[in-house]
């Protein structure tokens, strides 16, 4: 071993005798760190997960969606209207489609229902969520009971668990064929919930929407693009608490990491004069206090990003999930899939690791390059 | 050997409470001799160490240190003469690790750790294997009757056993200059002389010795190759020989 491999390992052997030797106020410091940490950790992790997750919402959806307005309400739009619709210059497809919602009384959930045109799907048979399952404790070839509007249960058996890539889009779905869905809901003869309209250019959608809007007035196309808005200011708004939150956690950990720069004590400074009476450089000096740094800010660091996982994925947020989850506290219990940024683990590395050992080395090396009779006698 | 040329050290300069700890002093300490620093607290017996043992730097003045060793720090022949005066901070260092081998008044060890480790501090950076210097640290303990403390913490031991502790200390780098400050202050006369037998066993193994002291016991000790005597931060007329 290199002698300047081996002052490194012996000055990081002092460096933990150090730290053991100040257990009590070290681990304080490593608790109140770590704590700041997975705060922050939990919060990124969250709005990782849930923007992932918005992603995956919209990937799918139409360009175009024509909904019908009665009263101001959305009603269920006649499927003639489809075929006038697909008359208009540059609309390649339009579906008709069949979704509702449905609540549960017993679980207390509510349940997404959505008529399938897949052609495996059997009757009186269910593809359901994760979240579904998980809810209603039921698995492939078990039975789910369903009311239908005279209030008499029909039974459908689950052929199908649908794999959790997205629990935001799949969690709460069941997946029907459509004469069980048009039966059970008793839905009018020759209506759709909405239609799915799909354009060759997506640069002419607006002028169509026009088109449809003038064509049918009782109509409100909704773009893709205005479903990304709202969707933005959906996690805009819940970016703007985030970031509430995360400035009062930076905030806490500048006051901490300054209270730390500024509370070099007597006795600390007196040992850094020791060090350097007996032949310590300025440099041995801050390696070991780096040393002493890079121990408590690293394993504040690894242990406040792996607890914020496991809260998010593991315990879905459960200590601020309602001021974060708004509405959806009201869903069947879903659980973000993990997603991991390096960029912001890289960037909450350097932001909570960087800062603390500077405040660790600056006042060392304050203390340190004054002469070492001075710092004995101070 | 050390010279010390018409050195003084101020403190506080050009402010109302500026202070002379030091003024022109000038002295030679030879090698392989004990030289004592005697004189009452505040005439400047603890500055004028510190400045020859590199740990502050004089206000005027000129230290030049000759056949220690410290010349192999700059690429020369080890007993080349430094002027340590103008050196740079790491150079400083480098000859007070080398060359100097400090017992403070208060002992000044290191509180919470091992007395192994308080042994073992200064060769920590010079990059030695841990496994060796802990050997090295323990066979001074031996030689101090010391080892059966080796793992207990410094502050558990009594004045007389903290001083030996110090001793091993500045001892763990085989430095050719032992400076001492004060350093029966805190014993008994039978401690005292214990250490008295301890400085004759430095000269044997060929050691500069320089202790600043104001203790009898020391400055009378027939083993005082040169006594220096010190008041008002100035060599009293007629001290060196």
């Amino acid at each position: 071993m290199t002698p300047s491999l081996q002052r490194h390992l012996n000055i990081l052997d002092f460096a933990l005798s150090s730290l053991w030797r100040r257990k009590g106020k070290n681990l304080s410091l490593l608790a109140v760190y770590t704590l700041i940490i997975f705060i922050i950790a939990s919060i990124v992790f969250f709005t990782q997960a849930l923007k992932r997750e918005a992603g995956l919402v919209l990937q799918d959806a139409p360009d175009l969606v024509v909904q019908r307005m009665v009263a101001g309400r959305h009603d269920p739009i006649p499927v003639s209207y489809a075929t006038a619709i697909a008359a208009i210059r540059g609309v390649s497809e339009v579906t008709p489609r069949y979704w509702g919602y449905y609540y549960d009384p017993v679980t207390g959930a509510n349940f997404t229902l959505v008529a399938a045109d897949d052609p495996q799907l059997k009757p009186e048979a269910i593809a359901i969520g994760s979240g579904v399952a998980r809810t209603s404790r039921i698995s492939i070839g078990d039975f789910l009971p369903l009311k239908d509007l005279k209030g008499s249960p029909v039974l459908f058996s689950v052929q199908k668990i649908f794999p959790s890539a997205s629990e935001l889009v799949a969690a709460d779905l069941i997946q029907l064929r459509q004469e069980d869905f048009l039966r059970l809901f008793d839905f009018p003869s020759g209506r759709a919930t909405d239609l799915a309209v799909s354009a060759g250019n997506p640069a002419e959608l607006e002028t169509i929407a026009a088109k449809i809007v003038h064509d049918f007035p009782d109509t409100r196309p909704i773009l893709k693009s205005e479903m990304l808005r709202t969707y933005d200011s959906v996690f805009d708004w819940r970016s703007g608490l985030v970031l509430v939150v995360l400035a009062v956690a930076v905030l806490s950990f500048i006051i901490f990491a300054w209270d730390k720069a500024t509370g070099l004590s007597a006795e600390e400074k007196k040992e850094i004069g020791i060090l350097k009476s007996i032949g310590w450089e300025t440099t041995d000096v801050l390696l070991l206090k780096s040393f002493e740094g890079i121990v408590i800010s690293l394993s504040a660091f690894l242990a406040g990003v792996s607890l914020g996982y496991l809260h998010v994925f593991f315990f879905s947020v459960s200590l601020f999930e309602h001021a974060l989850k708004g509405w959806s506290v009201l869903y069947p219990e879903f659980k973000l899939t993990p997603v991991i940024d390096p960029y912001l683990i890289c960037l909450l590395f350097l932001l909570s690791v960087g800062p603390y050992i500077a405040a660790t080395v600056v006042p060392s090396w304050l203390a340190a390059t004054v002469d070492p009779d001075a710092a004995m006698r101070s | 050997m050390i010279e010390v040329i018409e050195v003084s050290k101020s403190f506080n300069v050009g402010k109302v409470n500026q202070f002379d700890a030091v003024s022109r002093v000038s002295c030679r300490i030879m090698p392989g001799e004990l030289t004592i620093l005697k004189g009452p607290s505040g005439s400047g017996k603890t500055t004028l160490m510190t400045l020859i043992g590199c740990m502050a730097r004089p206000s005027s003045g000129r230290i030049v240190l000759s056949g220690i060793g410290a010349g192999s720090l700059f690429g020369q022949d080890p007993d080349a003469a430094i002027e340590i005066t103008s050196l740079p901070e790491r150079f400083l260092t480098g000859i007070r690790r080398s060359a100097f081998g400090f017992i403070f008044q208060q002992f000044n060890l290191v509180r919470g750790i091992s007395v192994l480790e308080n042994v073992m501090l200064p060769a920590y950076p010079t990059g030695v294997n841990h496994k060796v210097l802990r050997e090295r640290a323990l066979t001074l303990l031996e030689t101090f009757n010391i080892a059966r403390h080796a793992q207990a913490q410094v502050g558990l031991l009594s004045g007389g056993e903290m001083q030996r502790v110090a001793i091993a200390r500045a001892l763990i780098n085989d430095p050719s200059v032992i400076i001492a400050d004060e350093p029966t202050a805190h014993l008994d006369s039978r401690l005292s002389r214990e250490f008295m037998a301890l400085v004759e066993g430095f000269k044997k193994g060929g050691k500069t010795v320089l202790i600043a002291s104001h203790d009898p016991i020391v400055y009378d000790s027939s083993l005082a190759d040169q006594v220096v005597e010190m008041r008002d931060g100035a060599l009293v007329d007629g001290s060196l020989p």
